[in-house]
């Protein structure tokens, strides 16, 4: 199967940092892959190149088999890479239609030449796509302020898959979280799995990352050190990969390269 | 037995309306106490007595919703009455008709006018200024260039039919007999003068042609939803693909305009430009804005909620004057329904938010 997105040998510098240092990864699609590490390992750093947010000095992307280049976030998201951002990026004080539309508003004509606003059009779309995700919430004429995180959560990423996201990179998608509302969460991240959504997930919440991953990806100081099968490995190895008291799969093979 | 659910909805409703519900309420009270209060005349030059707030406010809601605040509107309504009051009076001296004279005179203050709203937004959108440090800039830097303009003093001598277009009504009736459109019946008696009609003051209808069309935008239009939703995040916004800087511009544009429409119905009110013109207006418009719902830490806010704010204002005036209350009793007043608007907002429950139709 061909990998829906590919990064090959990225390297992201900050002056004299090296705050990502040749990483390869692979995602299919319908894939859940955890990226997991310490504090300044650099996986938002990562997970920023592949939205957009920064740009690599080396290395090259490719989405679905093409060489891509993405020099704002506004371009990931038209090529299907949506990021899920822990402060969510909703607008509180409008509605939750609003918000699955924001940007990208569907507009009928008033008195025949003026551009309005279609919320009936709005509405009805976003019921269908809350409910192909099994999401519930009371009404989608409620404002976002008066939503609970999780029901935030839920809507940025029905706004994602219904503008055809076919990745989505979630940074710490259950922090601030109930226990109830994080299930919930992870319930979602399956439900889009098994509709053919790939996700990225950024987590320190090990145990959330091993319900949901089917692949690891370990890494320290920049450096990719492991990648493991969910299945096939266990909370103690990927602490000493992450802590560094296991020595990983990858750093001897890039210093050879030098 | 007290049906709870009905009661709680009726006071949900009050709460959501009590703006409305303040207005006609002065209204009655000023009817009852003092005199002639309710008349059609009275009425209307309420409505004239507003129009700087009005205006001001309007274009104010705009930038208030994005989570800024435009101080420099004040001296803007100076800058412009300056402005087309100099133009008018230079045109009219060259052998321009009066029309025309006025005509470019008050396009020229229009055009003029959106340069320093242009600034103001490229200062806060692009180079990240705090609103309250640019406009209060421009605020000293307007009311400068009008001083300079107009030599410190007022610009006199203006065409003379000023007047009658900024003093008339869009119709005058005289009842059972004629209703003629925009200018006076001619050859009227003077105890047909007497019992004259005039309805609708033009600077009335000037000021509401452009609230009418601005309000509609925001309310219905993508550019309003973009405007809230930078008042409601603007990092959201930015990522949802909307263009926050040029929109900041346009909106801080808006409010320019308006300011500058503000200047140059005080033209045609006053017969003359003043470099402090509405520099004292601005306290009201930021008021209005508030008391008509509106959050000063953005994305919250209506036109309507707004011209009912600058109606509480302006009846609340005319109100003292009718009185012959000393009008800087009206300072207080204001200050004290403005602080009043604020803690309405603060304690009424999250439930009148709930559920709203609008967006």
């Amino acid at each position: 199967m061909e990998p829906l997105l590919e990064v090959k040998n990225i390297t992201k510098r900050f002056g004299g940092l090296t705050a990502v240092d040749d990483v390869n990864m692979k995602i299919f699609p319908g894939e859940v892959v955890g990226i997991l590490g310490d504090n300044g390992a650099g996986k938002s750093t990562l997970i920023k190149v592949i939205s957009g947010v920064y740009h690599a000095e080396e290395g090259q992307i490719f989405f679905e088999g093409r060489q891509i280049k993405i020099s704002n976030p506004i371009e990931a998201l038209k090529i299907g890479i949506e990021t899920i951002y822990q402060d969510l990026a909703l607008a509180e004080n409008m509605n939750v239609y609003s918000n699955i539309f924001l940007g990208r508003e569907k507009l009928e004509k008033f008195l025949g030449f003026i551009d309005v606003l279609d919320h009936d059009y709005m509405l009805v779309e976003s019921k269908k796509v809350l409910s192909r995700l099994d999401i519930n919430i009371p009404s989608l004429k409620n404002k976002i302020r008066t939503l609970s995180g999780g029901e935030r959560q839920a809507v940025a990423i029905s706004r994602s898959i219904y503008w055809n996201a076919k990745l989505l990179v979630m940074d710490e998608p259950t922090a601030a979280l109930g226990v109830a509302e994080q299930k919930k969460v992870l319930n979602l991240v399956r439900t889009l799995s098994s509709q053919g959504v790939s996700v990225i997930i950024i987590s320190h919440q090990m145990h959330d990352v091993f319900s949901v991953a089917t692949r690891l990806l370990i890494m320290r100081r920049g450096k990719k050190v492991a990648e493991r099968i969910t299945k096939k490995t266990n909370v103690d190895e990927v602490v000493g990969l992450i802590v560094g008291s296991l020595p990983g799969d990858y750093i001897e093979v890039s210093k050879e390269k030098r | 037995m007290i049906n709870y659910n009905k009661t709680r909805e009726i006071g949900i409703n009050i709460l959501r309306r009590w703006i409305l519900i303040f207005l006609v309420g002065e209204i009655v009270f000023f009817s009852i106490v003092g005199t002639n209060y309710l008349s059609l005349n009275n009425l209307q030059n309420i409505l004239v007595a507003s129009t700087t707030v009005l205006l001001l406010a309007t274009g104010e809601t705009f930038v208030i919703i994005t989570g800024g605040i435009d101080l420099s509107i004040g001296f803007m309504v100076g800058f412009s009455s300056v402005v087309s009051a100099k133009v008018m009076v230079d045109l009219w001296a060259a052998g321009f008709s009066q029309t025309l004279a006025i005509t470019i005179g008050i396009l020229t203050a229009l055009l003029l006018g959106l340069i320093p709203g242009f600034i103001n937004g490229f200062l806060v959108a692009k180079l990240r200024v705090p609103p309250f440090i640019a406009t209060f800039g421009m605020y000293g830097i307007a009311y400068g260039f009008a001083e300079i303009i107009c030599n410190n003093v007022p610009v006199h001598n203006l065409p003379t039919s000023l007047g009658s277009l900024g003093h008339g009504y869009l119709f005058y009736w005289l009842p059972g007999k004629i209703l003629s459109f925009l200018s006076k019946p001619e050859n009227l008696s003077r105890e047909e003068l007497k019992h004259l009609v005039s309805i609708v003051p033009n600077v009335t209808v000037i000021a509401f042609i452009f609230i009418g069309i601005f309000a509609f935008i925001l309310a219905k239009t993508k550019f309003g939803q973009h405007t809230y939703a930078i008042g409601g995040n603007i990092n959201a916004a930015e990522r949802a693909g909307v263009n926050v800087k040029v929109h900041l511009i346009k909106v801080y544009m808006i409010s320019s305009f308006f300011a500058s429409l503000a200047g140059a119905m005080y033209v045609l009110q006053f017969i003359t430009g003043r470099a402090p013109a509405g520099s004292a207006r601005l306290l009201d418009a930021v008021v209005a804005v508030v008391i008509g719902g509106a959050s000063l830490s953005g994305g919250k806010g209506t036109i309507m909620g707004t011209v009912i704010g600058a109606l509480i204002i302006g009846v609340l005036e005319i109100g003292l004057v009718n009185l012959s209350i000393p009008t800087y009793n009206l300072h207080i007043a204001v200050g004290c329904i403005l602080i009043f608007a604020v803690l309405v907002d603060q304690f009424s429950p999250e439930i009148i938010h709930k559920e709203e139709e609008i967006r």
